[in-house]
């Protein structure tokens, strides 16, 4: 017993030495970058900023490029909750009625909902119909492109947990005289809370760092997503690295935030996610 | 979409009628409704649509049919051709290690070790950071004169090589780091999957005094393998489609080298051949169908038969 001990300490004590120079280290970086002078900062080193000024590089970051950076987290933010808050009701109200309705259409939902998780989506068809609907380069219609693509994800997960509900609860409900929205609404969706804390958190993080969807479908001045900015600010601010891994650490916080708070539903989600998918 | 649920529920008249169970009163096929019109409008219009798309020459206001012209065109530009290989390369070799790498992390972080709850938070928060962000840090750390990395290596006395300027490296560098910031899915679904298997075939191979790699060889290995399945088909899906990664960090450079079809789908937009883009689309479309589709039925026939 004693040996494998031991054994245990050293196998910890080498993954730990590792992880710490693989997983640590660059973002050890990003801080001690972020904290720099725009000189000390060019040489792109690990050595420590002669003195921290990572709030006044903060500020600075927000203030270039007229207000851009903040403008463009209001749009992110925008984005993320409008999007999050559709895509969960509408997602819970079809996975909900697809694991309790049997009907002959299930098995073609059922493929259309894999085919939305696999299919990846056509560019410029989509394009071309958001712009025949005229809601190209609109907040709306980037929002509903989101929910679009995170639905089957969250669709998966619901069905999923609502079978795990016993029908004896929606039957007592509708002898009680409930409707199926009050049905939906007053029994099923408050059990459903657990299931649902994982979808919000999980999708926030997709839509808040969705750099493709953005890039494709809200283009435009003023339109800009955070992600969009951290991108066009590598080219923008050559040389100021101090700056560019200022932005880079403020676009981490919000999912480290996340992280923090709901690490238990961040890691449950992803799991039952991946093995329902 | 809110005016229709409130004429709905406050049709009094039938109230009494509704009181009998009734399935197809109580989960009304209207709830379908709103993600039907999304995905149909958004998704399978857009879907359908590129197929005939891919066929033309197309500049949003006119369409001109050409055939084949574009996949003609797609599979002779040596540019293009080499984004279609590269996909596959980037595809297999992200997911293999994923795999590889996973498994090991897994049984690790499942055993007695130090620090394993940190080990495992900090394995796992790449996955969280914008895909943007950790492309552009690791571009700079990999800077072939002042990065990091080569700077470490030059105290080690090694020449590190140009590992995004380097054609030969650019794609590689850009897949380990794609592997970087998706192990943590990788090690998590593994851990959950050795975590559910029974205590007792362990119990019963140290009887017989089983080794460790025996037990790992028939033991383990064998019953994880839908945490493997899930492993290789979430990362094969997203590997084959990925681009903002490999955009953050080469612009499928140095010259066309570490493109991927995604990101010459990208390019072909920028570009204004919206024809020759959407035929990318059509050629990812099937290459991921392709694979994903009778992996998936390979893998599920497998379960079934054990």
């Amino acid at each position: 017993m004693r040996r494998a001990h031991v054994k245990a300490w050293v196998v910890g004590l080498i993954a730990l030495a590792v992880s710490v120079i693989v997983f640590i280290v660059p973002f050890w970086f990003i801080l001690l970058t972020a904290s720099k002078s725009a000189s000390e900062a060019a040489d792109l080193s690990l050595a420590l900023p002669t003195q921290w000024q990572l709030f006044r590089n903060v500020v600075a970051v927000l203030g270039t490029g007229q207000g851009m950076v903040i403008r463009a987290f209001i749009n992110s933010t925008t984005l993320t909750i409008c999007s999050v808050a559709l895509m969960v009701v509408i997602a819970a109200a079809a996975g909900y009625v697809l694991q309790r309705r049997q009907s002959r259409w299930n098995l073609l939902i059922n493929f259309m909902v894999l085919a939305g998780l696999i299919v990846p989506p056509a560019v410029v068809p989509t394009i071309w119909v958001m712009q025949s609907i005229g809601i190209f380069k609109t907040m709306i219609g980037m929002i509903m492109i989101e929910v679009t693509f995170g639905l089957s994800f969250c669709i998966l997960l619901f069905r999923a947990f609502v079978g795990t509900i016993p029908r004896e609860l929606d039957e007592a409900a509708i002898v009680d005289g409930a409707g199926p929205l009050r049905l939906f609404f007053v029994v099923i969706l408050p059990l459903l809370r657990p299931v649902m804390i994982t979808v919000v958190v999980v999708q926030a993080v997709a839509v808040f760092n969705d750099f493709t969807g953005p890039l494709y479908f809200l283009p435009g001045f003023g339109n800009e997503t955070v992600q969009l900015t951290l991108y066009n600010f590598q080219s923008q601010t050559l040389n100021q690295w101090n700056l560019l891994f200022s932005d880079i650490l403020l676009i981490t916080i919000p999912p480290l935030v996340m992280y923090i708070f709901f690490n238990r539903q961040i890691v449950a989600g992803m799991i039952s996610g991946a093995v329902k998918g | 979409m809110s005016s229709a649920p409130t004429v709905v529920a406050g049709a009094p008249v039938v109230n009494r009628r509704r009181r009998r169970w009734s399935r197809d009163r109580a989960y009304p096929t209207w709830f379908y409704l709103p993600a039907a019109l999304l995905f149909v409008v958004l998704f399978a219009v857009p879907t359908f649509a590129s197929f005939y798309f891919s066929l033309t020459r197309w500049t949003l206001f006119n369409t001109e049919f050409i055939g084949l012209d574009n996949f003609v065109m797609f599979f002779q530009e040596p540019n293009l051709v080499k984004g279609f290989t590269n996909t596959f390369i980037y595809g297999f070799l992200t997911s293999a290690s994923k795999v590889v790498i996973g498994l090991l992390l897994g049984l690790l972080l499942t055993g007695r070790v130090v620090g394993r709850g940190f080990l495992r938070a900090v394995i796992f928060f790449p996955v969280l950071v914008s895909t943007i962000g950790v492309g552009l840090t690791f571009k700079v750390l990999m800077d072939p004169f002042h990065g990091l990395i080569n700077g470490s290596l030059a105290v080690l006395g090694i020449t590190g090589p140009g590992w995004l300027t380097d054609p030969k490296y650019a794609l590689l560098s850009v897949a380990a780091v794609d592997v970087w910031k998706g192990l943590g899915i990788a090690t998590l679904i593994y851990i959950a999957g050795i975590v559910s298997i029974p205590q007792e075939y362990f119990e019963a191979a140290r009887v017989d005094g089983a080794s460790w790699w025996q037990n790992f060889w028939h033991i383990t290995l064998p019953l994880v393998r839908p945490a493997t399945t899930t492993v290789i088909l979430l990362s094969l899906i997203g590997g084959l489609r990925s681009f903002d990664l490999i955009w953050a960090m080469t612009n499928g450079g140095p010259g066309f080298t570490s493109d991927v079809i995604a990101s010459v789908i990208y390019k072909q937009y920028q570009a204004g051949f919206y024809g020759l883009s959407t035929a990318g689309n059509v050629v990812l479309f099937v290459v991921v169908a392709l694979i994903i589709i009778p992996l998936n039925y390979f893998f599920l026939r497998r379960e079934v038969d054990r």
